[in-house]
């Protein structure tokens, strides 16, 4: 077979170590440990070393090792993006070792470093390492820990290969691997059946995003014929040399970027909870709190938006695969913001709130304002993991109480924990000069200069789901800091959290404040170019400045007015929720259900599945196989044999073969 | 060198019956001396093999009866070394396991044993279609003892099924070798390999051929002796059921049907797609519903096998090499798990789902492990499974869009079963007494899984060496697969 593999980095160097020679080559040559590779690394060892000795070696040594991991990986992902992303470096390509070779088929482990993955190596590594620090206060009565560190850091590491992965089946592993800590992490406390189903499902819808995202891998290597980035990119790029309809027998043809990036796009709607495959979102919030700022927030949920914003010289070439990205967004955006109204549980309003941005990260990307996107993304992680974590605090002084309805007045208990969730709303709800106010508006800003009509529906979308963003989130916080508190014992007892959970607190809200001003170079001319090439007229980003100056207002007036409901009725008259819910009962139950979508599968699938399921064991194979087939056959043996006065009859066969071999040994010795 | 692995555990057993009698543990570690022994030689014919060699190596070739047109000959390719190498370390382990659980007539069941990995290994070397016969038939008698003397209650009913689904397909199966062999006039097989045969006679052969390969993977609908078979099977039948025999049709299939009757098995190939994709989604979905431990594992090697032979008949080098690989994967990740339910069924004497619960409470390390197997029976990238699965999926994919497409529904349904199962029996509170009395895996047991462990990573991160392995010789099977060879009779004639 032709190994044409392209040639595994050959700089040679320091710290070699070949284990065993096949035929020749190495089976494991890390010629060299590049300090690219350590990013990735660095997090596994932590994962290994806790996971494997943490019984033996204790909470405090397993924590210490894997927040050293995470911290030499952060503050080697910090020279990387300074290099690459505020230096002007070229991308970095460095091939580890080869994976899958099978005929033609060749796939490796590599890493590829642009602005793009710099960019995510900062987000996925600063909110990492504050979500390791913050988990040691969190957990600190949990008999579990060195378990749950050992998982951040596998989930640190899986984030780290999807991000850094230079063709399709890397980021597939990474994206299955986040899958893998997130069901681990979402049913860490395993005793709780709640926990336990939630993780199933998890991992389940996901599967179902990934079935899509697996035949899109297919048909990028049928129609390219490999799977590396940059020469599928190339191929594509270059119109013409790839066929552009693929012929299906009975459907006909199908235009190929179109299909492809709607298959990934599948797989994309699963990992970031899009509307239709959302379902497990809210229900993953059983997990421990930092999980949930960490995987369900700040990073895993995101992966769907940096595939989008990877495959996007792909997703350039399919206007169609893009209109479908921006609805699939803006209804997400809007969807999941009228369900976070009525939430009570304090996580599913901020989880809620997560779907709902990702949906305009989505429409962001829809509108070819990838770069837009990619800066939601990073302001989102910080404030969306403040928030979160703040929550964290606030579970933490309620003593694992989540239910809002039983808070209230908190503020006077904890003052720095409400100072800090205050700046995270505001930068969640696009408050001027903080984070969300300019990625948020630079997305909205995009959907409108698109002067698409799919691009109108979602700013339309879009800035009605600001105002509900800013109504959820203050009343969030009226509910739980304001007013007075439901229970007085638990008012009592309430206490700020340690300090090792308000570090990580205040570098979060570090960022929530300047996030917005350090990375508005990103949305500027020309920064993500090399990673993310637009196509001539997709410029709905670079006339975003332009649009009129309502537009620019509006997010603003949206902001007021969620505020403005909020106050009136969570804090002015606190009566008028019950009397709206009561008046408008069917709507309320609708929203409180989250739209009926859990109902609506498990009608459609579940239940099915297990009737189906039955029907063909008891019926398919004992009824009919077993019964008019073997057992039917059995029957008529037995009384034949009874006829013939053998009951053994059925073994007839081997004494007839004992005896073939018996006279085969015979002839054999004596011929 | 190839006699020496076929027969060393032959002999062994023989030794056994000679010294073992009343004295269990003499039998116990003399049987594992010589699985161990087998081990040790089947790793010196991999190292001596050499894979930029399509064909069959080590040839050993001796005629044993003119008159019958017989002869000993053996040899192996690229295809056949993988299944030698799986056979002589599992047996090693399914001794291992047997350790304390079997009881009664010690020294037969050793025996039986290394007779089964005699006859076994036997088939993977055999080049003469008559010995590979023998051989075939030989390996069921062990078999058959090992469930009807030491299975579980109905042992009766699931050796009976189990030899009645056998013997339709061996009648066939005889019939098809005597007719193929008669016809091209030798029986061996790489000659049969280029041997010409008309379209309607491999129509037929394809067909006995198929009948008696179907039962063995087995497909749907002749799968319902797997379930039971298991069920009743001891923890090291289980392990060599699931990861031994089950590979013999899909070998069979690789062996004879696609090589020697190219043109069938051109013609076949939609019907396998058809089945495959039926047992799939089918014993996916009765997998579900499963309360038996062991039932439920059973079914989803009816579901796996199912991706083993559309990636088989997709003929091409992905499909082919996926397929092989994820026999070997099979054979690794669900014997891990037949020893995994081993391990609790010696402690608590039960493989009903609902009576667990909650053992990763009283078991952390066995929680992992079986974590682990879990992962790899899904097919979670970085795991075996995921390289097998993937590399079917895409041999499919390139041979037929649908086929892929459907069998791709089985990895979410196959997810689902695999959760479900790993839920109700390690997570949740502990309801039953019994598991809260549960002890930790020993550190016997842990040996069992170390080499399995090593593999599902090895193969999951770095295949290479196993797809190199197989890689010229599936070459070359994709090569005979596309050959036609409907010329007439003629051509018959002429190897007369």
């Amino acid at each position: 077979m032709a190994l044409s593999s392209p040639s595994v980095c050959q700089q040679g160097g320091i710290g070699a170590f070949w284990l065993i020679k096949h035929n020749g080559e190495p089976l494991f040559g890390f010629r060299e440990m590049s300090k690219n590779l350590l990013i990735i690394l660095l997090p596994l060892m932590g994962s290994l070393i806790a996971g494997l000795f943490g019984r033996k070696i204790g909470n405090r040594l397993s924590q210490l090792v894997t927040i050293t991991g995470v911290l030499l990986s952060l503050l080697l992902s910090i020279l990387a993006f300074m290099d690459i992303a505020v230096g002007d470096a070229p991308a970095i390509h460095e091939p580890i070792f080869k994976w899958i070779v099978s005929g033609d088929f060749y796939v490796q482990f590599g890493i590829l470093l642009d602005r793009l993955t710099a960019t995510m190596l900062i987000v996925v590594m600063g909110v990492s390492s504050m979500v390791h620090i913050y988990s040691i206060g969190y957990m600190h009565e949990d008999p579990d820990q060195p378990r749950f560190f050992s998982y951040l850091s596998f989930f640190t590491f899986a984030m780290l290969m999807l991000v850094t992965g230079d063709n399709f089946l890397q980021l597939f592993f990474g994206w299955e691997g986040v899958g893998l800590a997130s069901y681990l992490l979402i049913g860490f406390w395993f005793k709780k059946q709640s926990a336990c189903n939630a993780a199933m499902k998890a991992f389940l819808v996901n599967r179902v995003g990934d079935f899509g995202f697996a035949l899109g891998i297919f048909v990028i290597y049928l129609i390219f014929g490999t799977l590396d980035y940059a020469e599928v990119f190339k191929a594509a790029h270059a119109i013409g040399s790839y066929p552009g309809v693929v012929d299906f027998p009975f459907v006909g043809e199908v235009s190929t970027m179109t299909l492809i990036c709607l298959l990934l796009f599948m797989g994309a709607m699963g990992k970031s909870a899009q509307l239709g495959l959302h379902t497990w979102l809210p229900d993953a919030m059983e997990g421990p709190t930092p999980v949930s700022a960490l995987i369900h927030a700040a990073t895993m949920v995101t992966a769907g938006v940096f595939l989008v914003c990877r495959a996007s010289p792909l997703f350039e070439l399919s206007d169609t695969a893009l209109a479908v990205v921006t609805i699939f967004g803006a209804a997400t955006a809007f969807f999941a913001a009228t369900v976070g109204m009525v939430q009570n549980d304090i996580k599913r309003v901020i989880a809620y709130s997560t779907c709902s941005q990702l949906g305009y990260m989505f429409f962001g990307a829809g509108v070819s304002a990838y770069a837009a996107s990619m800066f939601h993304l990073m302001t989102h992680a910080f404030f969306k993991a403040l928030l979160f974590l703040c929550a964290g605090a606030v579970i933490y002084a309620m003593h694992h109480e989540q239910d809002m309805r039983k808070m209230g007045g908190l503020f006077k208990k904890i003052p720095i924990t409400y100072a800090l969730m205050m700046i995270g709303t505001l930068a969640l709800t696009g408050f001027p000069f903080l984070a969300g106010f300019f990625s948020k508006d630079a997305i909205l800003e995009s959907a409108y200069a698109a002067h698409t009509t799919v691009g109108t529906i979602a700013f339309t979308l879009g800035i009605l789901a600001a105002a509900m963003t800013t109504f959820y989130s203050f009343r969030l916080v009226f509910m739980t800091f304001h007013g007075k508190p439901e229970s007085q014992k638990a008012w009592d007892h309430a206490h700020e959290a340690p300090f090792s959970m308000r570090f990580p607190l205040f570098v979060l809200a570090v960022g929530a404040v300047i996030a917005g001003y350090v990375g508005l170079p990103m949305i500027g001319e020309g920064w993500f170019k090399e990673a993310i090439p637009l196509m001539p007229g997709h410029d709905a980003l670079a006339h975003a400045h332009h649009v009129p100056l309502w537009v620019k207002v509006l997010p603003f007036g949206m902001f007021l007015l969620g505020l403005a409901l909020a106050w009136l009725m969570y804090v002015k008259s606190t009566g008028i929720p019950k009397q709206l819910a009561a008046r408008f009962n069917g709507t309320y139950n609708f929203l409180l259900n989250a739209w009926y979508f859990d109902k609506l599968y498990e009608r459609m699938f579940i239940n099915p599945a297990k009737v189906i399921g039955k029907g063909l064991w008891k019926t398919g194979d004992e009824t009919i196989i077993d019964g008019y087939g073997v057992n039917g056959v059995a029957a008529t043996a037995k009384r034949i044999a009874k006829k013939f006065g053998a009951i053994q009859t059925g073994f007839v066969y081997h004494y007839a073969f004992a005896m073939l071999i018996g006279v085969l040994v015979l002839v054999t010795f004596y011929s | 060198m190839l006699s020496l692995v076929t027969f060393l555990p032959l002999i062994g057993a023989l030794v056994i019956f000679l010294i073992g009698r009343n004295r269990d543990n003499v039998a116990r570690y003399a049987a594992l001396t010589v699985s161990l022994l087998t081990l040790v030689v089947s790793l010196q014919i991999y190292a001596g093999f050499d894979t930029s060699i399509a064909g069959f190596q080590m040839v050993e070739s001796k005629t044993w009866l003119p008159a019958l047109g017989l002869s000993y000959a053996m040899g192996v390719d690229g295809i056949s070394l993988p299944f030698i190498l799986l056979t002589a370390l599992l047996t090693p382990l399914c001794i291992l396991s047997s350790w304390k659980s079997i009881n009664k007539r010690v020294m037969e069941f050793m025996m039986a044993f290394l007779a089964l990995e005699s006859f076994v290994i036997g088939v993977f070397c055999a080049l003469d279609f008559i010995l590979f016969y023998i051989l075939w038939e030989a390996m069921l008698i062990p078999m058959f003892l090992i469930i009807g003397v030491w299975g579980g209650p109905r042992r009766v009913y699931a050796a009976l099924k189990f030899f009645l689904y056998t013997l339709a397909g061996s009648v066939l199966m005889l019939i098809a070798v005597l007719a193929i062999g008669l016809k091209a006039g030798t029986f061996s097989i790489p000659e049969l390999m280029d041997a010409q045969f008309g379209y309607q006679f491999q129509i037929w052969a394809f067909l006995a051929f198929f009948i008696a390969f179907a039962v063995k993977v087995p497909m749907w609908p002749v799968h319902t002796w797997l379930p039971d078979a298991h069920v009743e099977a001891p923890t090291a039948g289980s392990v060599i059921l699931a990861g031994i025999l089950l590979k013999m049709g899909a070998y069979g299939f690789i062996r004879f049907s696609i090589p020697i009757l190219p043109d069938a098995a051109r013609f076949f190939a939609p019907m396998v797609f058809t089945l495959s994709v039926v047992a799939i989604i089918y014993t996916a979905l009765v997998a579900l519903m499963q309360k038996d431990l062991k039932k439920l594992i059973a079914y989803s090697s009816v579901s796996h096998m199912g991706f083993v032979t559309i990636g088989l008949f997709a003929l091409n080098q992905q499909g082919l090499e996926g397929g092989i690989l994820q026999m070997v994967n099979h054979g690794i990740v669900s014997g891990a798990l037949f020893l995994l339910v081993g391990v609790i069924y010696d402690r608590m004497h039960t493989r009903e789902i609902a009576k667990f619960g909650g053992i990763a409470l009283r078991m952390p390390i066995y929680a992992v492990i079986f974590m682990l197997f879990t992962m790899a029976s899904v097919g979670l990238p970085g795991t075996n499974g995921f390289v097998g699965e993937f590399l079917i999926l895409l041999g499919a994919f390139l041979a037929n869009k649908y086929v892929a497409l459907f069998a791709a529904t089985g990895v979410v349904i196959g997810a689902a079963y695999m959760l479900w199962m790993f839920k109700k029996v390690l997570f949740g509170e502990i309801h039953n007494e019994d598991v809260k009395a549960l002890k930790e895996i020993t550190a016997r047991e842990v040996v069992l899984f170390v080499p399995l462990i090593v593999l599902v990573f090895w193969i999951g991160f770095y295949p290479a060496p196993f797809l190199e392995m197989m890689s010229a010789s599936v070459g070359n099977l994709v090569e005979q697969s596309q050959v036609v060879k409907t010329i007439g009779t003629a051509a018959v004639a002429a190897v007369h």
